[in-house]
C-alpha cells in the first residue's frame, strides 16, 4: 500500500516538472510545479462535448484506460515495500493489461472518424507493438538473472554489486526509460507541444475528448510515468537500505527522470515519423544485450 | 446401450433427405444434440474416472473396431460438441435467404454434410485403428468440402473447393504412407498404438515429419496453409465458424495424438514445431493485417492461432526432452487451452462476421463502418471476440498466453544455453505476434463498426435476429467465464497434460497465480465500474453537448471520405513488412509532359508469397510442361496407330540388341 501511495505522489508532480524545466530552459516564466494538477481539476468542473459519430466505445474507452494504468500501479513495489497485489508473471499481467487500455483508446480514436486520429490510432498502435518485445526481453533477462518471475521478487533478488551486472543495470535502465517515452509518447517518439496534429501520436487521438474523459487521460500519463520511474527506481534502490534512504533515494530518482525527461524534449528534436519504428526496435536490440549479460553471468554463455 | 443410440443416430442423418424442407433443419439439430448427448457424456466420463473409455463400435475388416476415449479424446470431443452445436444453431438464421433459393436435396446434403463433419471429427479422435482413422478422416475432408462449396452456383466457389480437396488429399497420401511406413518396418498393429513400437526402435524425427506435413495441412502450418485463406471466405458463416473454430484443430490433436508415442531424441522435433510455429504466428497475423475480406482476415489470424498452439506444443516437446517439468506441463496446458479458447472466440468472430455479411450482403471491410450504432449487439460481440483473440485480460486469451508466457519465463533459469535462446526468441516472438493482433483487430473493429458509413450498401443494416444471437451469448459466456475464472478448467487440464508428462505439479502451483488474476480481474471492471458512477454524476451537474467531429475548425469535411481506411490503417505495417505481405500497385505514374493529367485509378493487391511460391508456381510450371506433352494428342486416329507402331518398333530394335 505504501508503494502505491509513493508512485500516487510521485505522478502528480512529474508532468510539472517537466513543464518547469522546459520553461526554465526556454528562459520562460515557469508555471508552478502543480499547474497540470490545477489544469486537471478545471477539466473536472467542464462539462462536455460528445461527438454525433461516436458510439459507447468513445465513452468507454477513457475509463478502461485510466483503470488499466491505475490498476498497473498496484504491481509495482518500490524498495523494500511490498507491490499492493504480486503474483508469478505479473509483469505479463502488467504489459498485456496496458495493452487492453491502449486497445481501446486506439478504437474510441477511430470511433470519431476523423483522418487526423485514425493517423494517430495507428501510430500508437504501431509503436506499442514494437516496443512489446522490448519490455519482454528485459523482463525475461531479470527472470533469468534472480530466478524470479514477479515485479516484487524480481527487484527483491536483484543485486547489482559485479562490474558485469552494472551493465544490466545501465542497459535496462536506458531501456526502461525509452520504454516509458513511447508508452507517453513524448520526444523523441512524439512531440506532445507540436502544433501540426499530421505529426501527432497522441495527442491527436483525444482531440475529441473533453471534460472528465480528457482529464483521466491527462492523469493516465502522469500515472504511466511515475510507474516507469518507480520501476527505474527499483534498479538502484537496494532493499537492505533504511527506510527513510529509500524514499528519498525513490523520489531523487522521480525527480532526476523527470528532469531528464525535460531535457530532453526542450534539447532534442522528433525523430522523422519514418524512422521511428527502426529507433524503437533498437531498444529490443539494447535488451537481447542484456539477455546476453544476463546468461553470461548465470554463467550459461562462457567466455574465455 | 449409448453406443447403439450413438450408431443409430448416424444413421438416421441419411432420413434427412426424404423430410419436407421445412422440417430438415429441425431434425438436423435434433440429431446433433443427440449426438452431442451420448459422446459428451462419455467425454465427461472419462475425465471424471480419470481412464480411458472403450467401447466396441462396428465391425471392420474383420475385426471389432473400438471407440477410445482417453483424456485428450474427451477434450476435443468437448470443444467439437460445443462448436459444431453453435454452428447449427447460428446456421437456421444464416442460412435463411438460401431455404428459397435452394431445392430440397441441396438444402438436406448441407445438412447432411454439416453433421457428418460433426460425426467425423468425432469419431476422428475417438479411433485408433489406422484404417479407420484414414477412412474417416477421409468423409471429413469431404464432408467439409461439400459444405465449403454449398455456394456452387458461383464458379469462384468450386474452383476453391477443387482446391481444398487437392490439398487435403495430398495431406492424406502423407498420412497414409507414414501409417503404412511404420508398419511395414515394424509388423506391429496398423493402428496409433503400433507407432509406439516404431518410434521406440528408430529415430523418430522422419516419421514424424511425415505425420506433420499430413497433419499440417490440415491445421494450416505456414507453409502448408494455402486451402484456407480461400476455403474459409467461400464457405457460409457457421461453416467457416467450425471449421476455423475446430476442424483445423483436428491436425492439431494428430500432431498431439502422435507425440504421445515419442519418447527420445525430443528436442530436434520441438526445435522444428517451434521455428515453424513462431513462423506461422508472425506471417499469418501479417497477412492478415493487410486483408480487406473480413473472413480471409480472420482466416489467416486462425493461422496465427495455430501458430501459438505450436509455440505452446513446441515448448512442451522441448521440455520434456530437456527434463524442465514446468516447460513441459504450462506449454501443453497453454497450448490445449488456446485451442479450447482459439476455437470460442473464432467461432464467435466468424458468427458475428456473417451476421455483418447477411445484413450488408459484402464483405469487403472498405465498404462498411458505422455498424455499431446498427447492429449493437453484434458490434459488442464483435468487440469481445477481437479482445479475446488479442489475448487481453480480463478474457480467455489471456489465460492461455500467460500459461505459455509462464512456461517460458520459469524455466529460463534452469534451461541450458541454447533452450535460454530458443526461450528468449519464443516469447519475443510471441510478444510481437500480441502486438500484431492487437493491431490487426483494432483495424477490422474500428473499420466495420465504427466511424461514418464507407458505402451505401450499409443503409439499410439491421441488427440480425435473436437466433443468430444465441450462440453469440453462449459463446460470450464461455469465454468470460474462463477469462474471470480460470481456475475452473484446471482440473481436467490438468489430467490432459498427464497423458504427456507425469509430473503435473505445476498447474497446482500455477493455480494461486490463476486466483490472484482472476482477482485482478474483478478490481479491473470495478474500478471501471466506479468510474462510470463517479462520470455519471459529473456530468448530470454540466452541460453536455453533442456536434461534429473536430476536423480543425474545417467544416467541408466529407466525414466518410475523409476517415481512415483500411488500407491506409495498415500502411506503416505494410511498409515495414513489405517482404511478407507483398503489396502490389496498380497505378501509372504521371508523365512529365502530361499538363492536364487524366483520370487515374490506383489499385493495390496483397498476396501471399509463400503461396505463390510453393503452391502457384510450381503447378503453372507443371501446367506449362502438360501443355507441351499434349501436342501428342492430336485427335487423328492415324497419329495414335503410328505412336503403336513407333512403339512396337523400339521394343523389337531394343530387343534385337539385347538392350533389354
Amino acid at each position: 500500500m505504501i508503494s502505491f501511495l509513493l508512485i500516487i505522489i510521485a505522478a502528480i508532480f512529474f508532468v510539472g516538472i517537466i513543464v518547469k524545466v522546459k520553461a526554465k530552459i526556454a528562459a520562460r516564466k515557469m508555471p508552478s510545479i502543480l499547474q497540470p494538477v490545477y489544469d486537471v481539476i478545471r477539466l473536472f468542473k467542464k462539462g462536455a462535448i460528445y461527438s454525433t459519430t461516436t458510439s459507447i466505445i468513445f465513452k468507454a474507452a477513457p475509463l478502461v484506460y485510466f483503470a488499466s494504468v491505475f490498476l498497473a500501479i498496484f504491481f509495482i513495489p518500490v524498495g523494500s515495500q511490498n507491490a499492493f497485489l504480486s503474483f508469478e508473471g505479473d509483469f505479463v499481467f502488467f504489459a498485456y493489461l496496458l495493452g487492453i487500455g491502449k486497445f481501446m483508446m486506439i478504437i474510441a480514436a477511430m470511433d470519431t472518424g476523423s483522418g487526423f486520429e485514425g493517423m494517430g490510432a495507428n501510430r500508437e498502435a504501431l509503436y506499442s507493438m514494437l516496443v512489446e518485445p522490448a519490455f519482454f526481453i528485459l523482463a525475461g533477462s531479470l527472470a533469468l538473472f534472480t530466478n524470479n518471475i514477479s515485479f516484487q521478487d524480481l527487484f527483491f533478488h536483484l543485486n547489482l554489486d559485479t562490474d558485469l551486472s552494472y551493465i544490466i543495470g545501465i542497459a535496462a535502465i536506458y531501456v526502461l526509460m525509452y520504454i516509458a517515452m513511447v508508452e507517453n509518447s513524448r520526444m523523441p517518439v512524439d512531440d506532445p507541444k507540436t502544433h501540426l496534429e499530421l505529426t501527432m501520436v497522441h495527442e491527436v487521438m483525444i482531440l475529441d475528448n473533453s471534460g472528465f474523459d480528457l482529464a483521466l487521460t491527462h492523469i493516465a500519463t502522469w500515472l504511466k510515468f511515475s510507474i516507469y520511474g518507480s520501476l527505474i527506481s527499483n534498479f538502484i534502490i537496494h532493499s537492505s537500505w533504511n527506510w527513510y534512504w529509500q524514499v528519498i533515494a525513490f523520489f531523487g530518482i522521480q525527480f532526476t527522470f523527470a528532469v531528464i525527461v525535460g531535457m530532453m524534449e526542450a534539447f532534442r528534436a522528433r525523430n522523422k515519423m519514418e524512422k521511428n519504428p527502426q529507433w524503437i526496435i533498437m531498444l529490443s536490440a539494447i535488451s537481447v544485450v542484456v539477455f546476453l549479460t544476463a546468461l553470461i553471468i548465470t554463467q550459461k554463455l562462457i567466455l574465455n | 446401450m449409448n453406443i447403439i443410440l450413438f450408431k443409430t443416430a448416424i444413421a438416421l442423418s441419411i432420413v434427412l433427405f426424404i423430410l419436407p424442407k421445412h422440417i430438415q433443419y429441425y431434425f438436423g439439430l435434433f440429431l446433433h444434440f443427440a449426438i452431442t448427448t451420448i459422446s459428451s457424456i462419455w467425454a465427461v466420463n472419462a475425465l471424471i474416472s480419470s481412464s480411458k473409455l472403450t467401447l466396441a463400435f462396428i465391425p471392420f475388416l474383420g475385426n471389432t473396431l473400438n471407440i477410445e476415449i482417453d483424456q485428450l479424446s474427451a477434450f476435443f470431443i468437448l470443444v467439437v460438441n460445443f462448436t459444431s452445436l453453435t454452428g447449427i444453431i447460428y446456421a437456421k438464421g444464416y442460412l435463411e435467404p438460401y431455404f428459397s433459393k435452394k431445392s430440397k436435396t441441396e438444402i438436406a446434403w448441407h445438412f447432411f454434410n454439416f453433421l457428418w463433419l460433426h460425426i467425423s471429427m468425432l469419431l476422428v479422435v475417438m479411433l485408433r485403428d489406422a484404417a479407420a482413422f484414414l477412412i474417416i478422416w477421409e468423409i471429413m475432408s469431404l464432408s467439409s468440402f461439400f459444405l465449403v462449396i454449398f455456394e456452387s452456383e458461383k464458379k469462384e466457389t468450386i474452383k476453391i473447393g477443387i482446391k481444398y480437396l487437392i490439398q487435403m488429399h495430398i495431406g492424406v497420401v502423407f498420412l497414409m504412407v507414414a501409417f503404412i511406413l511404420a508398419y511395414v518396418q515394424t509388423g506391429a498393429a496398423f493402428s496409433f498404438d503400433g507407432l509406439a513400437v516404431y518410434f521406440a526402435s528408430h529415430n523418430p524425427f522422419a516419421l514424424f515429419l511425415l505425420f506433420f506435413i499430413g497433419f499440417g495441412i490440415k491445421a494450416g502450418f505456414i507453409p502448408l496453409h494455402s486451402w484456407l485463406p480461400h476455403a474459409h471466405p467461400a464457405a457460409p458463416s457457421h461453416v467457416s465458424g467450425v471449421m476455423s473454430g475446430v476442424m483445423i484443430k483436428m491436425g492439431i490433436y494428430g500432431i498431439l495424438r502422435v507425440l504421445m508415442y515419442i519418447d527420445h531424441d525430443l528436442f530436434n522435433i520441438g526445435l522444428f514445431i517451434l521455428v515453424i510455429s513462431i513462423i506461422t504466428g508472425l506471417v499469418g497475423i501479417s497477412l492478415a493485417i493487410v486483408q480487406r475480406d473480413v473472413k480471409k482476415l480472420l482466416a489467416y489470424s486462425s493461422i496465427e492461432n495455430i501458430g501459438i498452439i505450436g509455440i505452446g506444443i513446441g515448448i512442451g516437446v522441448i521440455g520434456l526432452a530437456d527434463n524442465i517439468a514446468v516447460l513441459a506441463v504450462l506449454g501443453f496446458g497453454g497450448s490445449i487451452l488456446h485451442i479450447l479458447n482459439h476455437s470460442l472466440f473464432k467461432s464467435l468472430l466468424f458468427y458475428t462476421a456473417g451476421s455483418v455479411y447477411k445484413q450488408n450482403h459484402t464483405r469487403n471491410i472498405e465498404q462498411l463502418g458505422g455498424l455499431i450504432k446498427k447492429m449493437p449487439k453484434t458490434a459488442l460481440f464483435f468487440l469481445l471476440g477481437a479482445l479475446a483473440i488479442s489475448g487481453l485480460p480480463p478474457f480467455n486469451g489471456f489465460i492461455s498466453e500467460f500459461f505459455i508466457y509462464s512456461a517460458m519465463f520459469k524455466s529460463l533459469h534452469s534451461a541450458s544455453l541454447f533452450t535460454d535462446v530458443i526461450l528468449m526468441f519464443s516469447f519475443a516472438g510471441l510478444a510481437i505476434i500480441g502486438g500484431l493482433a492487437l493491431f490487426c483487430f483494432t483495424k477490422v473493429f474500428s473499420i466495420i463498426f465504427l466511424g461514418n458509413a464507407r458505402s451505401n450498401k450499409v443503409e439499410q443494416a439491421t441488427e440480425v435476429n435473436t437466433t443468430m444471437l444465441i450462440p453469440d451469448y453462449l459463446i460470450g459466456v464461455m469465454i468470460i467465464l474462463i477469462g474471470f475464472a480460470p481456475i475452473l478448467i484446471m482440473q481436467p487440464l490438468k489430467q490432459i497434460v498427464a497423458q504427456f508428462t507425469n509430473d503435473t505439479e505445476a498447474i497446482q502451483q500455477i493455480t494461486p497465480t490463476l486466483n490472484n488474476i482472476s482477482i485482478s480481474s474483478g478490481i479491473f471492471i470495478a474500478i471501471i465500474g466506479i468510474l462510470w458512477i463517479l462520470r455519471t454524476l459529473q456530468q448530470q451537474k454540466h452541460s453536455i453537448k453533442s456536434n461534429t467531429t473536430w476536423a480543425c475548425a474545417y467544416t467541408g469535411a466529407k466525414p466518410a471520405l475523409h476517415q481512415y481506411t483500411s488500407a491506409s490503417y495498415a500502411n506503416n505495417y505494410v511498409q515495414l513488412s513489405s517482404k511478407i505481405v507483398n503489396i502490389k500497385k496498380d497505378f501509372t505514374d504521371f508523365d512529365e509532359e502530361e499538363i492536364f493529367p487524366q483520370k487515374r485509378s490506383f489499385e493495390t493487391h496483397s498476396s501471399d508469397v509463400f503461396e505463390d511460391n510453393l503452391v502457384s508456381k510450381p503447378s503453372n510450371k507443371l501446367i506449362f510442361w502438360f501443355n507441351k506433352i499434349a501436342v501428342f494428342q492430336t485427335g487423328k486416329i492415324q497419329h495414335y496407330l503410328l505412336y503403336a507402331l513407333v512403339f512396337l518398333a523400339i521394343i523389337f530394335l531394343l530387343t534385337y540388341f539385347n538392350l533389354i
